[in-house]
């Protein structure tokens, strides 16, 4: 019987030594890989590490389910929020003529555009999903400039890894990786099923994320920052959600 | 009987005493990922809860709001302002933590999961504990055992060393079928999952779809626990817990 618990204890060190020194490796792996949210830290870490890392290795480029036009919801739901601010109110009277989404940070050329120049982009238009993480939706097609082209025409640095965009609303920011920024459905919408983008469901700019619940796809956004890391923005959580006890990465 | 063992002249004692076939109602394998799991229930439970109580309203087919017709709705206060429930107040909103708990305990239920799910193959468990057995399997000893249980019927001796018909049936269901539905429905959610598998949504019928029928397995779920508790209860508590706990099967050791 001693022999047996000591096999057995001897066995047990050896498969958690193995386990840690695994657990060990594979951290760094991710990190590598860029698989490590920047929210890991904390009780919910572990969870929201592994599903972030499997959910970037399994739909890296998937593309988000597209519906047909009939599909789309009759009322597009506009969301509850707090009264608009003054500087957006000032702008609303101007009818968004200097409405400006400057991009900086990591780039070559610095800008910043103006909706009439994001409109005479390609014109681009997507029938997806958008699903609240309270567990409502609604279908509609979004219209707008894939991200991508204007993170083309100010020309990404190689070191670059997230880009970090905010709302004219204080408080409202939140950043997406590489893959995220530059995926083809990831929008600067600003229309919305064939007219200008309401103000109940972003507009005059949002951004669309279809692979993230609806808190990613800030609406009003004003700025972006693309970055390598998060460590300066905020508390270094990412973004807004998390200081607020929300997941960074809302693939579900 | 307990002590005996951690005294050197233990090794004495028969064999019978320690021996898997006699001593041990549960492997410590079946005991570890048992209470893993109760207590991942348990979270997914709670923090669940908390995110119906955030929309309280369930549809079918693809889409569905507060602007669209509802499959049924729970009368409950909300954690949210949008939802019109007829109450005049709103809870306060705790989606940030439900949902981190939620996810963290599905990842820790869905790897105990898979250990048990591929120990059973390995261990004999699925055969000798949970497949009825050709001598078992019948109509009339399905009713009989029914029967027993609807009389609440205190389990024979022999029942304390392995499940009964109605459990084995029972338990093959909820491994089986209720819990792989109830992963298959919370990933049908995820819009990046559903991105990369779109079959795991549209054979649901849409994700409201795959939302209400993760709330329906769960309730079946619950229900499961609650008669799961009650047989506990039925049997004799502290004999079932002392035999998930430690191993040991209570009825037997109580005359040894």
């Amino acid at each position: 019987m001693r022999d047996v618990s000591r096999r057995k204890l001897i066995t047990g060190g050896l498969v958690a030594g193995a386990g840690v020194l695994g657990l060990g490796a594979a951290a760094r792996i991710a990190q590598k890989y860029g698989l490590v949210p920047p929210d890991s830290g904390g009780i919910y870490g572990p969870g929201e590490t592994l599903t972030y890392a499997a959910q970037r290795l399994l739909t890296k480029h998937s593309l988000a389910r597209e519906f047909s036009p009939s599909q789309i919801s009759k009322r597009p739901v506009p969301n509850e929020m707090a009264p608009l601010n003054d500087a957006y109110k000032r702008l609303q009277a101007g009818g968004f003529a200097d409405w400006r989404l400057s991009v900086n940070g990591m780039v070559d050329r610095p800008a910043a555009f103006s909706l009439a120049q994001l409109k005479s982009y390609p014109v681009r238009s997507q029938i997806t999903q958008l699903a609240c993480e309270e567990g409502w939706s609604y279908i509609a097609e979004w219209i707008g400039v894939p991200l991508s082209h204007v993170l083309n025409l100010v020309g990404v640095q190689q070191q670059a890894r997230y880009v970090v965009y905010f709302s004219i609303e204080p408080d409202w920011w939140e950043s997406i990786d590489m893959a995220d920024a530059l995926h083809p459905q990831t929008f600067l919408a600003y229309g919305l099923n064939g007219e200008e983008l309401p103000v109940g469901n972003g507009g005059p700019l949002r951004l669309r994320l279809p692979r993230q619940v609806g808190y990613k796809s800030v609406k009003f956004i004003t700025a972006m920052t693309v970055t390598d890391s998060l460590k300066g923005f905020g508390k270094g959580l990412g973004s807004a959600a998390p200081e607020s006890g929300y997941a960074w990465y809302a693939g579900i | 009987m307990g002590e005996s063992a951690y005294i050197p002249a233990a090794s004495a004692v028969p064999e019978a005493t320690v021996s898997p076939k006699v001593g041990a109602r549960h492997s410590a394998l079946v005991r570890v990922t048992h209470w893993i799991t109760t207590f991942c229930f348990f979270a997914l439970l709670v923090s669940g809860i908390e995110l119906v109580i955030s929309h309280p309203r369930f549809y079918w087919g693809e889409t569905g709001n507060v602007l669209t017709p509802t499959l049924f709705k729970i009368p409950i206060p909300s954690s949210r302002a949008l939802v019109p429930t007829g109450y005049g107040y709103v809870l306060p909103d705790q989606n940030g933590w439900s949902r981190a708990l939620h996810f963290q305990a599905a990842w820790v239920l869905v790897l105990t999961g898979l250990l048990y799910t591929i120990s059973l193959l390995f261990t004999g468990h699925l055969r000798k504990d949970l497949l009825p057995s050709k001598v078992d399997f019948s109509w009339r000893a399905l009713s009989r055992t029914i029967s027993d249980h609807m009389r609440f019927k205190r389990p024979s001796e022999a029942e304390a060393w392995s499940y009964n018909l109605l459990q084995r049936l029972t338990y093959l269901f909820v491994i089986f079928v209720l819990v792989p539905l109830e992963i298959w429905t919370g990933l049908a959610m995820s819009l990046a999952f559903v991105s990369a598998f779109p079959a795991t949504v549209t054979l649901l019928g849409g994700q409201q779809s795959a939302r209400t029928i993760h709330f329906f397995v769960s309730v079946f779920l619950v229900l499961f626990l609650l008669v799961h508790v009650l047989m506990i209860f039925v049997a004799g508590f502290w004999g079932r817990m002392r035999a998930m706990i430690t191993g040991r099967a209570g009825t037997n050791m109580e005359r040894t």
